[in-house]
């Protein structure tokens, strides 16, 4: 029972980091820009996300206070994520290059100044980048009240998580309420399945492929940060956070591009991400869990085309970039 | 002044360019309330362009429209709808994953999103007009008339009193289209000003109450339907000959070389793209293949270059010695390989013809890229190949290496057919071989036909200009809904008669 419990908790914490890259992308890919650049985005989010708080907090010394340390990761990170959207918008919208080499020049270029900031940081502070004990413990506090937590099962199941958690659910479900029940969603999706018809509309396609994939960027990016400050204990670790993008991306995939999909899903993608430590079977390589979550994706890909559901499809024009006068 | 008073548009002297082509050339029309004005001509004769310019799509170069006798600028489709203009285009611009409801409120930013309400007068506007639909149901799970209507009911729920249909009923049935007219019919009654476009005769005179003609980008003439007959109608619509003084010697002695035999083809959604299609194709000719777009001469050019599955019928070709080779069934390359001399010259030439981004050399290999030595390619040839048809066509580009994309259309085509020629065909297919050229080009194109002819080549040459047919071919063979409506000597045959094959065929076979 105890192993189940610490299993579910550790897939929430990896969890939530996917979480956040997956429903950023969502955003984006509704829009019809297929962003590969998530791996990128995300290691720009941790690199400024930690460099936000760490000076923040050299700056503040003693008054430090933990929720506008908290308020400036995320912000950093948002900033981060949007500058390096906006550079793809730029490129694929506006300028109208290939979504797909853009998106992978902005994987390399965004684990690149995600180490660069990273390194940067280590060798200026001569050696060791890390907030106080103290701000850590507010980055991997426990939000609810310890009664809570303290109800057996559930409590650490449903109550034992950091903010950055339920902060998550809270743009899962705000995103799930945007897309399906507003005017803006509507147009959104429109834009996504038929440019040429929402064109036609009258809808400005230009403004929502920006807004979405620039805003989808930022939220991706806040996961770079959350794994940095809670994961890897508020040090630049790059190596914990390579290839989660990817799997962001997979994810997307899986949740059929629905927000509220990416809730259980990022945390089941979690669970598979690190069975391995937790349930270890001799002689089955640790190699054999991690492509597990992709595997899942193929089945689910297979799955969803042999059922021909027209509803469950990608955006109709992912991956195309829509110009007016070609016809 | 009572007509002053019907009229809810006015064209005036309305000129649209594409480049050196002129789609429209000062065209004036009027399109009056509580009428049905059928908008006829051949293909490419610019009715869609005409309509383009009410409903926003492209401005006009020059010339002025007129709303209720004031003038008025409409610079997109959005602005259309603002002065009661909508246009229902060929393909239909609908989210499949959308509900009908969610469709028809796409853009209108005004309105307060309730689907309810929004339900409520789309039925209204159906009972109104006759229409049949489910607000709430899904577009993808409709079918095309379905999603048709919903386009309709877009255009009427934005409050549109003029209304245009560019060929409403190419994809209906017989019983669909009686539909769509009723529905016509009562918003006619219900003082719309509707204008449909389209080049079935047998339509026209069942629908409309005035016609307006274009030829070749001009205005021809408006007629009440009343007063006319499809044969004073195909007159005006083709036009009266003109003379372009082709030159068309006589091949010495023509022998068969090309029998196809009730050749059919079905599409993927079992429609048939060609029934039982039976011709011959001599040495020393040139074939000339008319029909309105779209009656199968596509598939009927690439059946017989092993592109397209045959479902029945044969495609042979006679050797000289008079044996017969069987193509049906076989792939373009096991066709090259038997030694059967085909050469295709396809409508879409960077698509299918020529890839854009190589040069004339790499274009040239694309034919001849198996004669390399083991993995090595052999450029000297294509480089000869390419730089003959440079000198020999005129063909304008900085060097034989130069991607044949950036190239002008004119010579795109003289890359392609001097390819397609170079390689001594004994069968000669080409597609729209002249679209989009100008005059100079297109003789250059015609006389490198006939030259070919004269060497014994059978010549297919699928065309829309009736008056380039008549003077280019020697015989023409005419196909409607992919059927052969007949097949003429193009010495004797007039312009009216083909025309008249072209669409009357149709007529009896909707009916």
């Amino acid at each position: 029972m105890t192993t189940i419990i610490t299993l579910i908790t550790a897939a929430v914490t990896f969890g939530t980091v996917l979480m956040y890259g997956t429903l950023g992308e969502i955003l984006t890919e509704k829009s019809g820009n297929l962003n590969l650049g998530v791996e990128g985005i995300m290691y720009m989010g941790g690199a400024f996300g930690l460099a936000g708080a760490f000076y923040y907090e050299k700056a503040a010394g003693a008054a430090v206070s933990g929720p506008l340390a908290i308020i400036i990761a995320i912000a950093a990170a948002f900033a981060a994520g949007m500058a390096a959207s906006a550079i793809y918008s730029f490129i694929t919208v506006t300028l109208r290059a290939n979504q797909n080499v853009t998106g992978l020049a902005l994987s390399i270029f965004g684990t690149g100044i995600g180490q660069f900031v990273g390194e940067f940081m280590r060798v200026s502070e001569g050696g060791y980048v890390a907030l106080s004990n103290d701000l850590k413990g507010v980055f991997s506090a426990q939000v609810f009240p310890k009664f809570l937590v303290d109800i057996p099962v559930i409590g650490s199941i449903l109550f034992s998580h950091t903010i950055f958690f339920y902060l998550a659910i809270a743009v899962a479900v705000l995103m799930y309420l945007f897309l399906a029940k507003t005017r803006y969603g509507m147009y959104l999706t429109a834009v996504g399945e038929s440019p040429s018809t929402s064109d036609a509309a009258g809808i400005n396609i230009t403004k929502y492929k920006y807004l979405a994939t620039v805003i989808g960027g930022g939220i991706s990016a806040i996961g770079g940060m959350v794994y940095i400050m809670t994961t890897a204990g508020c040090v630049w670790n790059h190596e914990g956070l390579s290839g989660v993008g990817w799997l962001a991306v997979a994810l997307v995939i899986f949740c059929m591009w629905r927000p509220l999909n990416a809730i259980w899903g990022s945390v089941l993608f979690g669970a598979m991400m690190i069975m391995y430590l937790r349930v270890s079977i001799p002689f089955i390589p640790t190699e054999i869990y991690k492509i597990l979550p992709y595997i899942v994706t193929v089945i689910v890909l297979i799955l969803t085309s042999m059922r021909n559901s027209r509803d469950r499809q990608p955006p109709a024009s992912l991956g195309l970039n829509y110009f007016r006068e070609e016809r | 002044m009572l007509l002053e008073h019907n009229c809810a548009i006015e064209m005036r002297g309305i000129t649209k360019r594409f480049g050196q082509v002129v789609a429209n050339d000062s065209i004036d029309m009027r399109i009056n309330r509580g009428e049905i004005l059928a908008l006829l001509g051949e293909n490419g004769s610019g009715k869609t362009t005409l309509m383009n310019m009410l409903s926003g799509i492209y401005q006009p170069d020059e010339g002025e429209i007129y709303k209720d006798g004031e003038r008025i600028f409409i610079r997109s489709p959005r602005e259309a709808y603002g002065y009661g203009i909508g246009m229902i285009h060929q393909h239909y611009k609908l989210i499949e994953v959308f509900t009908a409801a969610q469709n028809i409120v796409l853009g209108l930013d005004d309105e307060k999103m309730d689907l309810r309400r929004t339900n409520e007068k789309v039925m209204e506007i159906c009972s109104r007009y006759g229409f049949e639909v489910d607000p709430s149901r899904k577009v993808y799970d409709m079918s095309v008339s379905q999603k048709q209507t919903i386009e309709i009911i877009k255009v009427l729920y934005r409050g549109a009193d003029i209304l245009v249909l560019d060929e409403p009923t190419a994809v209906l049935t017989p019983q669909e289209t009686q539909k769509l007219f009723k529905v016509l019919l009562n918003m006619k009654a219900d003082g719309k000003a509707i204008v449909i476009i389209t080049h079935k005769l047998h339509e026209v005179m069942e629908v409309s109450d005035k016609v307006a003609v274009l030829r070749k980008g001009k205005y021809i003439g408006t007629v009440n339907t009343s007063e006319t007959d499809p044969q004073a109608l195909t007159d005006m619509m083709v036009g009266h000959a003109v003379t372009l003084n082709i030159e068309r010697p006589r091949y010495p002695e023509p022998k068969r070389k090309l029998v196809v035999e009730n050749l059919t083809c079905v599409d993927n959604e079992g429609v048939r793209k060609l029934d039982r299609v039976s011709f011959e194709a001599n040495t020393g000719e040139i074939l000339g293949v008319a029909g309105i777009s779209g009656s199968g001469q596509k598939e009927l050019l690439e059946a017989i270059t092993g592109l397209y599955p045959v479902k029945e019928g044969s495609i042979r070709f006679v050797r000289d010695d008079g044996s017969e080779a069987e193509l049906v069934g076989m792939t373009p390359r096991r066709i090259r390989e038997t030694g059967v001399g085909m050469a295709f010259v396809p409508e879409d030439r960077l698509g299918m013809g020529l890839v854009g981004s190589m040069g004339m050399t790499g274009n040239m290999m694309l034919r001849s890229w198996r004669n390399g030595r083991g993995a090595f390619l052999r450029k000297k040839e294509p480089e000869d190949l390419a730089n003959g048809i440079w000198k020999e066509l005129d063909v304008v580009t900085p060097s034989i290496t130069y991607p044949v994309r950036r190239l002008s259309g004119g010579n795109v085509q003289k890359v392609l057919v001097g390819r397609e020629i170079a390689g001594n065909p004994q069968v000669l297919m080409t597609a729209y071989a002249v679209r989009g050229l100008d005059i100079n080009t297109s003789y250059t194109i015609y006389n490198l036909l006939t030259e070919q002819k004269m060497k014994g080549v059978a010549v297919l040459y699928v065309g829309e200009d009736l008056d380039v047919l008549i003077e280019l071919a020697d015989r023409i063979l005419v196909l409607c809904g992919g059927q052969v409506a007949g097949c003429v000597d193009a010495r004797s045959v007039t312009k009216e008669e083909i025309g008249l094959m072209m669409t009357q065929f149709n007529a009896k076979g909707a009916e």
